[in-house]
């Protein structure tokens, strides 16, 4: 269990995040906010409680690295690092602008403190896997975290990955599911249902657990967990609400890209701290 | 160890890799479940540590190379041409040139040497796949000695790379210590009339058996040996079409896209001449042996020196 006052420092982070990640999209007009919501508690834990990272140095060899599989998460990571302090916070401003180092999807080429580029879904996971082996070979004391989503779960690439994962045994690595049951179409479950995923994954060779997303002493539980696990990479089905945070898009099917006014941002953002408030 | 001669091209592969391995510790090869078809098991045997064989998941394994060059480790990948590139193109296109990261992909039995695999095994568009990735390398051996050497040039140059190879057979070309340079054809034969330019050992050998042909006839064909398709040898080629003033273009790949639609758009923009083709049209690979393959696609000694006959006739 994570300390009262670390909880709350997370939680003040977080609601940082979120209102950082609406005012991006909003200062575009438009954006991918249902499936970047959603992992703002995985990122805030990720890059201010666990990664041994360095924004001074953000190519650091020996440090973990994140690979956001699921690209369009982008303006959640763009968030994070600027928070981190790996860029200055004008920046966020420029998302998905002409010449902006914050492209939609995550570009490792263009944004430091990304670990490699996102966009077309279920590649990210291999190239994780990739890291992963690199940093194993390199005999580097680093760990390399994915996150997924659950409509990309329907990339078979994936599933190539996951084999790989099991077969090599890489117990540096760590795989979040977004499993927030929504898909830019509208519900998982009316578009490919899912069945059994803990036995799914765990038929990969892969130690799986299921956390709730939103929940910082779960996802602290889990990572400290993994560090136990010898040869087995880590699986985490990490049951999440689209756009959550982001009230106008809570509980609506089509919340995967969503316009925001000025208006509408400075009113969900006040919204959402009178939420947490509450 | 040095270049020695090997009787099948992937032996000089795998010699090259091998090399380039003891050489740099970040150098891995990956394989798709065949490695005993290119010889990388030679790899294996001696760095068991930095050998994985992904299984039948190409776009996976392009991907995990990806992310491995991204930790600074150096990949080469396998798979037959086919499957090399065209199966797995988002992931080259996207987790390798997009992201800018160093993967070399051998692409195995090109065109019409895919032979016993038939038409699903035959990769003729994977020319033109690989030339629409920026930046990316592309080459095609002619040799046992220019595979070894495109091998190194392409290592060399830090670049991500295709090297488009056959596996079985061999022929000695190039002596040893010829410069063979990645952008950089060679002149194989000195001639006036037309300018054969042709990619790959068939297309080659068949070449220069067509210029013996047009000899008998009075007529001095120059034969060029591309050798490197991106970045392409624009001096040599632009020389080779103002000395002769006409141009026949041979690769065992498609036209659309190929070579010989790069090599005439060159030239359109800086010596414009009569051009022929000798290549794929709207047709897909079929099963056979070499000579028949080579005779249903026209890519025989006589069909190149009747086109080059009758472009000098234009």
């Amino acid at each position: 269990m994570l300390s009262e006052s670390k909880l709350k420092e997370l939680k003040k982070k977080a609601l940082e995040l979120r209102e950082s990640t609406i005012r991006e999209i909003s200062a575009f007009g438009s954006g991918h906010i249902g499936g970047s919501m959603s992992i703002i508690e995985l990122l805030t834990y990720l890059y201010f409680g666990e990664m041994n990272i360095d924004p001074s140095d953000p190519k650091k060899q020996d440090r973990d690295r994140l690979v956001c599989s699921k690209g369009h998460a982008g303006p959640a990571v763009y968030a994070a690092l600027q928070k981190k302090g790996y860029f200055p916070a004008e920046w966020l401003m420029t998302l998905n602008q002409g010449g902006t180092k914050l492209p939609s999807h995550c570009d490792m080429t263009k944004t430091p403190g990304v670990d490699f580029t996102g966009g077309s879904l279920g590649q990210g996971i291999s190239a994780a896997v990739g890291i992963a082996l690199g940093q194993r070979l390199q005999k580097l004391n680093a760990r390399t975290f994915c996150i997924i989503g659950d409509g990309e779960a329907q990339e078979g690439q994936v599933y190539e990955a996951l084999e790989t994962a099991g077969a090599w045994k890489l117990d540096n690595l760590m795989i979040f599911l977004d499993n927030n049951g929504q898909q830019l179409d509208g519900y998982v479950s009316d578009i490919i249902p899912q069945h059994d995923l803990k036995a799914r994954y765990a038929s990969f060779g892969l130690e799986v657990f299921e956390i709730n997303g939103h929940d910082f002493n779960e996802i602290a539980d889990v990572i400290e967990k993994a560090k136990e696990i010898r040869d087995k990479a880590v699986f985490v089905i990490m049951n999440t609400e689209k756009s959550h945070g982001y009230i106008p898009g809570e509980g609506v099917k089509s919340n995967h890209s969503m316009q925001i006014s000025s208006e509408a941002c400075e009113k969900a953002i006040a919204d959402l701290r009178a939420r947490e408030e509450a | 160890m040095a270049y020695t001669r090997r009787s099948h091209y992937k032996e000089i592969l795998i010699d090259a890799v091998k090399d380039i391995a003891r050489e740099d510790e970040k150098v891995v090869f990956l394989d798709a479940d065949l490695s005993s078809c290119i010889g990388s098991t030679a790899f294996e045997k001696e760095f068991p540590d930095r050998f994985f064989n992904c299984g039948i998941a190409e776009a996976n394994m392009v991907g995990v190379a990806a992310g491995l060059s991204s930790t600074g480790m150096v990949p080469f990948v396998h798979s037959f041409g086919c499957f090399a590139s065209r199966r797995v193109y988002d992931q080259l296109f996207l987790s390798v040139g997009y992201a800018k990261q160093r993967v070399i992909v051998i692409g195995s039995d090109p065109g019409i040497t895919a032979q016993y695999n038939g038409g699903t095994h035959m990769p003729f568009e994977d020319i033109a796949l690989m030339r629409q990735i920026p930046d990316m390398a592309v080459v095609e051996p002619s040799d046992d000695y220019s595979l070894y050497m495109l091998t190194k040039a392409v290592y060399e140059s830090g670049k991500a790379a295709y090297i488009r190879t056959p596996r079985k057979g061999i022929v000695y070309r190039y002596e040893e210590g010829t410069d063979i340079e990645l952008g950089k054809a060679k002149v194989l034969r000195e001639g006036s009339d037309v300018a054969i330019i042709a990619l790959g050992v068939h297309m080659v050998n068949e070449s220069l058996k067509a210029a013996d042909m047009l000899k008998e006839k009075g007529i001095n064909a120059e034969v060029i040996d591309l050798l490197s398709i991106k970045p392409m040898d624009e001096e040599t080629v632009i020389a080779a079409a103002k000395k002769c003033g006409k141009v026949l273009v041979c690769e065992n790949g498609r036209y659309a896209g190929g070579i010989g639609e790069a090599i005439a758009a060159l030239l359109v923009r800086n010596c414009p001449v009569p051009m022929d083709f000798v290549s794929v049209g709207e047709r897909f690979g079929e099963v056979g042996n070499l000579a028949y393959l080579a005779k249903a696609f026209g890519f025989t000694a006589e069909n190149i020196a009747a086109k080059a006959e009758a472009l000098i006739a234009r």
